[in-house]
């Protein structure tokens, strides 16, 4: 690892900055996890600690005006686009200030106006949708580029084909972003698939494809600028693999009794906002005081995040029976 | 009689009939060992049968029932598992084009014995697309049969007579019923397909029920009996085939009927057995027929708009109340 050498290709402001989300992903799911536990909040809690320099280092490479879709173990992908903790909390708190009104919760958390098409509870979901993204973007003229992050379980589904080959077929400004965790739920990735190169599934598609460490932010940020550019320039559709790893089970609840111990420890040692910071520090970009500092101000953000879910109002039950349709009510009556 | 888990049942029933069928096996996600399935149910079947009969598929829902299909009119009886109900959706083309339709486009000559497991229903904030009822779109397939057992007895007897028919069934559980327990018997039983149990007699008001709103209608049952108020509890257990001798013969004396499932009311299973009451014991009635389901919107995520939409036994208590007191 070469610590030493400093990216020409990023601004101290923006390895910082990537730094600080990859903190607040992680603290959100610390977060998360313990209200789970606490009984605080309930529904389905996939985490993603572990993985945050996929998300980060490929949003580094967007515009705010440039799409994603996500998957069931979303949040990581929302925040690194800009969702923000607090209206986060709140739909996980099922109320009206959250992002979905409270009607989603984890799994479904989207915000359209940055672009985030949602988090999806089916998997694969994502995969045909974006197609449609990039095809919209390419017949309404514009240089907005779409991202789709999915997980390697996705692969084994028929929309995964389905959406690389209308990519390609359609030269569409669109990249698939594979966060392979080596799991879906119990299965090792290895178990369900004979060849697991997925990058050279995806040259099947005539789709260039690449393989990257997804246990580092800048790598996967420069995978992804690559392609973004490409996509911005007609140059079409780009397929990236990031190995990285699901520090914890599949859900909060899940004694991953399926993961050896050894692989664990050994993915933790590859933890991907440890090495960030060291990288940071070894370039005089952070001190060790501006380190704490930092820390300190995420976990303040957390915090009035979480109050201020608690605080938010909790939604009529009645409310379940608005936004069914936009022209009548749920029952048909036109509005 | 001995008690066990509506999921040990279930696991029961496969066990068995993996044991007296070698041609019985298992399709689906995460259903080996240690994992065991999401529900539990096949926990402990893969180290007695080995992975070569409790097959786990990667995350291929349209994949593993056209593998089903494929290898049940070839000769096997695969019983396969969507981890949830909403998922069914990803296998649409295999289950209703396909699985429902050989038999009959074959003229006859293509059997499908398949089972398709999974489960339904709200009640823990699995939200829009993870706590739905979908069992209205299979029952209206022709081609398929279709069970939801309520009770932990109903779901083995139910489910063994599933894996011997020669015909697909989607067998239909419910997420928040495997923990419950009752009386199963040790010796050997099956339940056939067609035949209602009537889980509770009474004679001021029939309530039709299904899975869960069954559970909720027994319930309602007893508040309505501390008030003097006797409704018989009627449990299909198979959508289709449907017994409606059953269900009319209620009718017939209880003069009032209420239908409950925990599905959207519109185009729900209900509405089916609300046409052939009305069809068959229209004179009977001394009362509109009423039907006890969720508000047609998708499930909610939050607890509270969750339990909004949700049935329970105050609605149906209050309904049939609403009824025999004339207030209908
Ligand atoms: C169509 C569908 N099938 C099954 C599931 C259940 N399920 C939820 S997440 C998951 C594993 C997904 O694995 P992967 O795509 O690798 O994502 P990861 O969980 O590792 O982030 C499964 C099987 C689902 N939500 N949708
Ligand atoms: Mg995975």
């Amino acid at each position: 690892m070469n610590d030493r050498k400093i990216p020409e290709d990023l601004t101290k402001d923006q390895l910082l900055a990537m730094y600080r989300r990859m903190r607040l992903i992680r603290g959100f799911e610390d977060t998360a996890q313990r209200l789970f536990e606490n009984g605080e909040i309930g529904g389905f809690l996939h985490l993603s600690q572990g993985q945050e320099a996929v998300p980060v280092g490929t949003c580094t490479a967007l515009r705010p005006d440039d799409y994603i879709t996500s998957t069931h173990r979303g949040h990581g992908d929302v925040l690194a686009k800009g969702c923000e903790p607090k209206y986060m909390f709140a739909e996980l708190y099922g109320r009206t200030t959250g992002y979905c009104k409270g009607k989603g919760g984890s799994m479904h958390i989207a915000d359209f106006s940055q672009g985030i098409i949602g988090a999806n509870g089916i998997v694969s979901g994502g995969l045909p949708i974006i197609t449609g993204v990039g095809l919209s973007i390419k017949m309404r003229g514009t240089d907005q580029v779409a991202v789709c992050f999915f997980g390697d379980g996705a692969t084994a589904e028929g929309g995964f084909h389905e959406a690389l080959n209308l990519a390609s077929l359609w030269q569409i400004p669109v990249i698939f972003v594979c966060q392979n965790n080596l799991y879906g739920l119990s299965q090792p990735f290895s178990e369900t698939a004979y060849d697991c190169d997925l990058a050279q599934r995806a040259r099947t598609y005539h789709i260039p494809g690449e393989c990257v460490d997804g246990m580092d932010a800048i790598a996967v940020y420069r995978s992804v600028k690559e392609a973004v550019d490409r996509a911005r320039s007609g140059g079409g559709p780009t397929f990236i693999e990031a190995k990285t790893y699901r520090f914890l089970g599949h859900y909060v609840g899940d004694p991953a009794l399926y993961m050896p111990p050894e692989e664990r420890k050994a993915w933790r040692e590859k933890d991907a906002i440890a090495k960030l910071g060291t990288q940071l520090r070894a370039w005089d970009y952070l001190t060790e005081e501006e380190d704490e500092a930092m820390a300190a101000s995420v976990q303040a953000e957390l915090e009035q995040g979480v109050e201020y879910a608690r605080s938010s109002p909790i939604p009529a039950p009645e409310e379940a029976l608005d936004d069914v349709y936009v022209h009548f009510d749920y029952a048909g009556n036109p509005r | 009689m001995r008690e066990i888990s509506y999921r040990d049942a279930l696991k029961e029933a496969l066990k068995e009939e993996m044991e007296r069928d070698e041609r019985v096996f298992l399709l689906g996600e995460d259903i080996a060992d240690p994992f065991g399935s999401a529900y539990k149910v096949t926990l402990g079947l893969s180290p007695i049968f080995g992975t070569d009969r409790v097959i786990q598929t990667p995350i291929s829902e349209q994949g593993f029932t056209g593998a089903a299909v494929g290898a049940a009119i070839t000769g096997l009886r695969p019983v396969v598992e969507y981890m949830y109900i909403d998922f069914t959706t990803m296998a649409m083309d295999q289950i209703a084009n396909q699985a429902a339709k050989f038999h009959y486009m074959s003229g006859g000559q293509a059997q499908v014995p398949m089972v398709m497991r999974t489960q339904g229903g709200p009640g823990r904030s699995s939200a829009a697309q993870h706590a739905q009822s979908l069992e209205a779109w299979f029952h209206h397939l022709p081609g398929l049969l279709v069970a939801m057992p309520a009770t932990p007895h109903d779901a083995k007897g139910l489910l063994k007579t599933a894996i011997r028919l020669d015909d697909p069934v989607m067998f239909v559980e419910q997420k928040l019923l495997y923990n419950t327990t009752g009386p199963v018997p040790e010796e050997e039983y099956t339940i056939p397909f067609g035949l209602a149990d009537v889980k509770r007699e009474g004679t001021d008001c029939t309530v039709v029920a299904t899975s869960m709103a069954v559970l909720k209608a027994l319930k309602a049952a007893d508040l309505l009996a501390a008030e003097g108020i006797s409704i018989e509890v009627v449990d299909p257990r198979t959508l289709f085939p449907l017994d409606m001798e059953t269900i009319v013969e209620s009718v017939k004396k209880t003069s009032r009927l209420v239908v409950s499932h925990e599905a959207p009311e519109r185009g729900g299973f209900a509405a089916e057995v609300v046409a052939q009451v009305s069809d068959r014991a229209f004179d009977y009635l001394d009362a509109p027929i009423q039907r006890v389901c969720a508000p047609s919107v998708p499930p909610p995520f939050a607890r509270n708009m969750e339990d909004y939409v949700m049935i329970d036994e105050h609605k149906i208590a209050d309904r049939v109340r609403k009824l025999v007191q004339g207030e209908i």
